[in-house]
């Protein structure tokens, strides 16, 4: 055992990782492709696992903004060329995962920690390979047939739209790194033409609820509720703050599709069927799949039963 | 049903526009007239204005019978008359609650500590409430020997007690192009402070025999769905850098990496690994998705700052700030928050006049590297029309910029490390707003 300065070591304290338990975590992967595991995935494949199990969120083509940004789009052959995306420079222009991109060993460590958004961690090597290319192709920077697999991923980067986009040069990083922006410390008649440069547009006011609701009632400057009585009231949880709250919205929209099915397909589907609260609180306390698509809806023990009940009879409702 | 989202004006609620102006004009008698007219009509009694103030004239009841007992609740909770303060979302930021943030009301709180139901939160993937028996952290790559520590282990290092600040980098970033939040909980409220106990990262990594000479950055890692990565230069690691399990004298919150979370001092918050269980060592950066694709900078030419990390020196006010209302002419006390990512803040400097003129507030102690600082300074308001401002400057003598100051080097599309000096202007109506002025 060893550690600590000044000769103190830690007897006893930890033990040595097992070689198992090391590649059971050891997932990283970095820009020079060291962790990067042998496999490969076309894009072909890729597509049957991004219509079952990605599209939900990013889209058919990667381009939706539902729920995420955007992950392809804006660039351009040009682009792959000089390994710059031009459309960076442009004011306004919504910068899309592929825009950014300069690291093609980061996209393939991301999808295989964190995706998909629900199931992290359960796809293969080479189904991940397999998206990696599927989601190159949308980005215009694979071909249809293309094999993607760790032999040729090099190849790959070099052919990243914004590769050469990043920069590490900057104050903002190192220990003592430069401030790259100055002010100095004037004290009297500093600014002589102080201008109100842009205000709360008119529309944003209301934008964050009631601001007196978020202030205390008593203080030097505060903002005092019109209605205190509303606000003593003891609130019974309200079906739609349940559903935040248990974290179903994660996974259903009231309106759309996320991971699962929008609330009001489910209340389509279901209003006025005999016994259906009954089935569905069961449903939702003990998970299951099929009825909306292979994706697998959740058990939640730890679901009241009246706080299940409550939301069925809201999702019916809608 | 009431107006969503119209501030009401203070000081009473049964006061119109012109009766404010009134009191602001000083005619106190007739304020006192309305308030007892109006707190008699809530108490369904009557009582002349003459007489006095009800509250003291009519003994309440905690005054006349048996209160509570003795952990009546086992685990305490704000008074009832506390529930405006909460964590909040700013509608519209993001679609999905798993993958989000929510601000701390930094216009309710008091010196410079967080307290742990109100720290900001902000989850990639949803957060947990891990088992601290379950719950494993392994040391690996260029170490002599890798390691597993339960809870159990890292608790009996030597342990340390250090009080720092924590800030998203993405705090401030609605504001880049212009006003756009109403108040001082979503223009700065990603930002949150509290006295963090653990061991530091350097014992551990001292315990599994690192690399010296080619263990140039650790990789630090999350056990939550994400399994959020970040690098970390040896150097800042070595430097302050804790693997923490408390905060504010108890373990830390689910929400804030129960049961062991990374505390990386000076750094944007996302380097603050949560629910930690993985430290590699290695010989380059990782370029994970948060230092390399999120998290990055764009400059006006199109080159992204990746790796942008330090949190540089900043203030606001807090009181008075957006949405409240001056409740009357006269003293005032201007209080809020100045901290540094590179160390002490050295002072605070704030203007009445739009940034014409600057004089020095007091610090209120303690003032500690990469720690919140609380600032106090006396002001009378005359009822004009006034634009307030902080600015903060570190013990290595930076100065917090000006909005136009940073937009001239960075642009307005960086979203990230927005540290500009604040306005808050204050109308005739004691009406305080968010605006940019310099």
């Amino acid at each position: 055992m060893t550690g600590g300065g000044a000769g103190v070591t830690y007897a006893g304290v930890g033990r040595p990782a097992t070689p198992a338990e090391i590649a059971a975590w050891d997932i990283d992967v970095r820009p020079d492709f060291k962790g990067l595991p042998p496999g490969s995935g076309s894009v072909q494949q890729g597509q049957k696992v991004w219509d079952a199990k990605c599209a939900s969120c990013h889209g058919t083509f990667g381009e939706s903004n539902e729920v995420f940004m955007p992950l392809v789009g804006g660039v351009t052959a040009e682009d792959v060329r000089t390994g710059r995306v031009a459309a960076l420079t442009k004011p306004d222009v919504a910068r899309t995962t592929i825009m950014k991109l300069a690291t093609v060993s980061t996209l393939w460590d991301y999808v295989r920690r964190a995706m998909p958004w629900n199931a992290p961690k359960s796809l293969t090597t080479d189904e991940v390979y397999a998206v990696v290319a599927y989601l190159l192709n949308l980005g215009d920077v694979l071909p249809g047939d293309f094999v993607l697999s760790d032999r040729n991923i090099a190849e790959v980067q070099a052919r990243l739209p914004n590769r050469n986009g990043m920069t590490r040069n900057h104050g903002l990083w190192d220990l003592k790194g430069k401030p790259d922006v100055v002010n100095i410390a004037c004290m009297k008649d500093c600014a002589t033409d102080v201008k109100v440069a842009s205000i709360l547009p008119e529309e944003a006011r209301d934008s964050h609820g009631d601001l007196a609701q978020q202030n205390r009632e008593v203080g030097s400057a505060r903002v005092k509720a019109k209605a205190m009585a509303e606000f003593a009231q003891p609130a019974a949880m309200q079906p739609a703050e349940l559903a935040r709250r248990k974290a179903c919205l994660s996974c259903h929209g009231l309106d759309n599709r996320i991971v699962g099915p929008a609330f009001r397909d489910i209340a389509k589907r279901y209003k006025g069927q005999d016994g259906v609260e009954a089935k569905l609180v069961e449903k939702l306390r003990q998970g299951g799949s099929g009825s909306w698509g292979p994706l697998p809806m959740p058990p939640n023990p730890d679901l009241a039963a009246a706080d299940a009940s409550t939301l069925v009879r809201w999702v019916l409702g809608l | 049903m009431r107006d969503p989202g119209r501030v009401h004006r203070a000081p009473e609620n049964f006061l119109d526009a012109a009766q404010i102006a009134e009191v602001q004009a000083g005619r106190r008698d007739f304020l006192r007239g309305a308030f007892v007219a109006a707190a008699a009509l809530g108490a369904g009694r009557t009582v002349a204005a003459e007489v006095g103030d009800p509250a003291i004239l009519n003994l309440p009841e905690h005054s006349r019978s048996l209160g509570q007992p003795v952990a009546a609740r086992g685990y305490g909770l704000p008074s009832q008359h506390e529930k405006n303060l909460q964590r909040r979302e700013s509608p519209g930021l993001t679609r999905v609650g798993g993958s989000s943030v929510s601000f701390a009301p930094l216009q309710g709180l008091f010196g410079i500590i967080t307290p742990n139901g109100l720290h900001f939160e902000r989850h990639h993937q949803g957060w947990w409430d891990i088992d601290p028996a379950q719950h494993r952290l392994m040391v690996m790559g260029l170490v002599r020997e890798a390691k597993v520590y339960t809870m159990d282990d890292l608790m009996r290092l030597p342990a340390v007690s250090r009080m720092h600040f924590i800030e998203c980098g993405a705090n401030t970033g609605m504001e880049w192009g212009n006003v756009a939040v109403p108040t001082v909980q979503y223009t700065h409220g990603m930002l949150s402070c509290c006295e963090f106990t653990g061991v530091k990262l350097s014992t551990l990594l001292d315990d599994c025999g690192f690399d010296r000479k080619n263990g140039k950055f650790v990789l630090a890692e999350g056990a939550d769905g994400s399994s959020l990565t970040r690098t970390i230069a040896m150097e800042r690691a070595l430097d302050d850098v804790m693997v923490a399990w408390a905060m504010n004298g108890e373990m830390l919150r689910p929400e804030n990496g129960y049961p062991l979370r990374l505390v990386a001092p000076g750094i944007q918050g996302v380097s603050w690994v949560k629910w930690l269980r993985r430290i590699k060592v290695g010989d380059q950066p990782w370029a994970a998705k948060d230092e390399a694709l999120h998290y990055v900078d764009l400059m006006p030419d199109g080159t992204q700052r990746q790796y942008s990390s330090i949190q540089e020196g900043k203030s606001v006010i807090t009181t008075p700030s957006g949405g409240q209302t001056l409740l009357d002419r006269g003293f005032q006390n201007v209080t809020g928050l100045a901290w540094s990512g590179r160390g002490r803040v050295k002072r605070v400097d704030v203007s009445f006049d739009g940034g014409r003129n600057w004089r020095t507030a007091r610090l209120e102690s303690p003032v500690l590297p990469k720690c919140l600082t609380r600032f106090n300074i006396d002001w009378i308001w005359n009822g004009s029309p006034a634009i307030l401002q902080s600015r903060a400057m570190d013990e290595t003598g930076y100065v917090q910029p000006k909005i136009n100051q940073l937009r001239a080097v960075r642009g307005t599309r960086s979203i990230y490390h927005n540290n500009a000096i604040q306005s808050w202007k204050v109308a005739e109506s004691g009406e305080v707003t968010n605006v940019q002025a310099y």
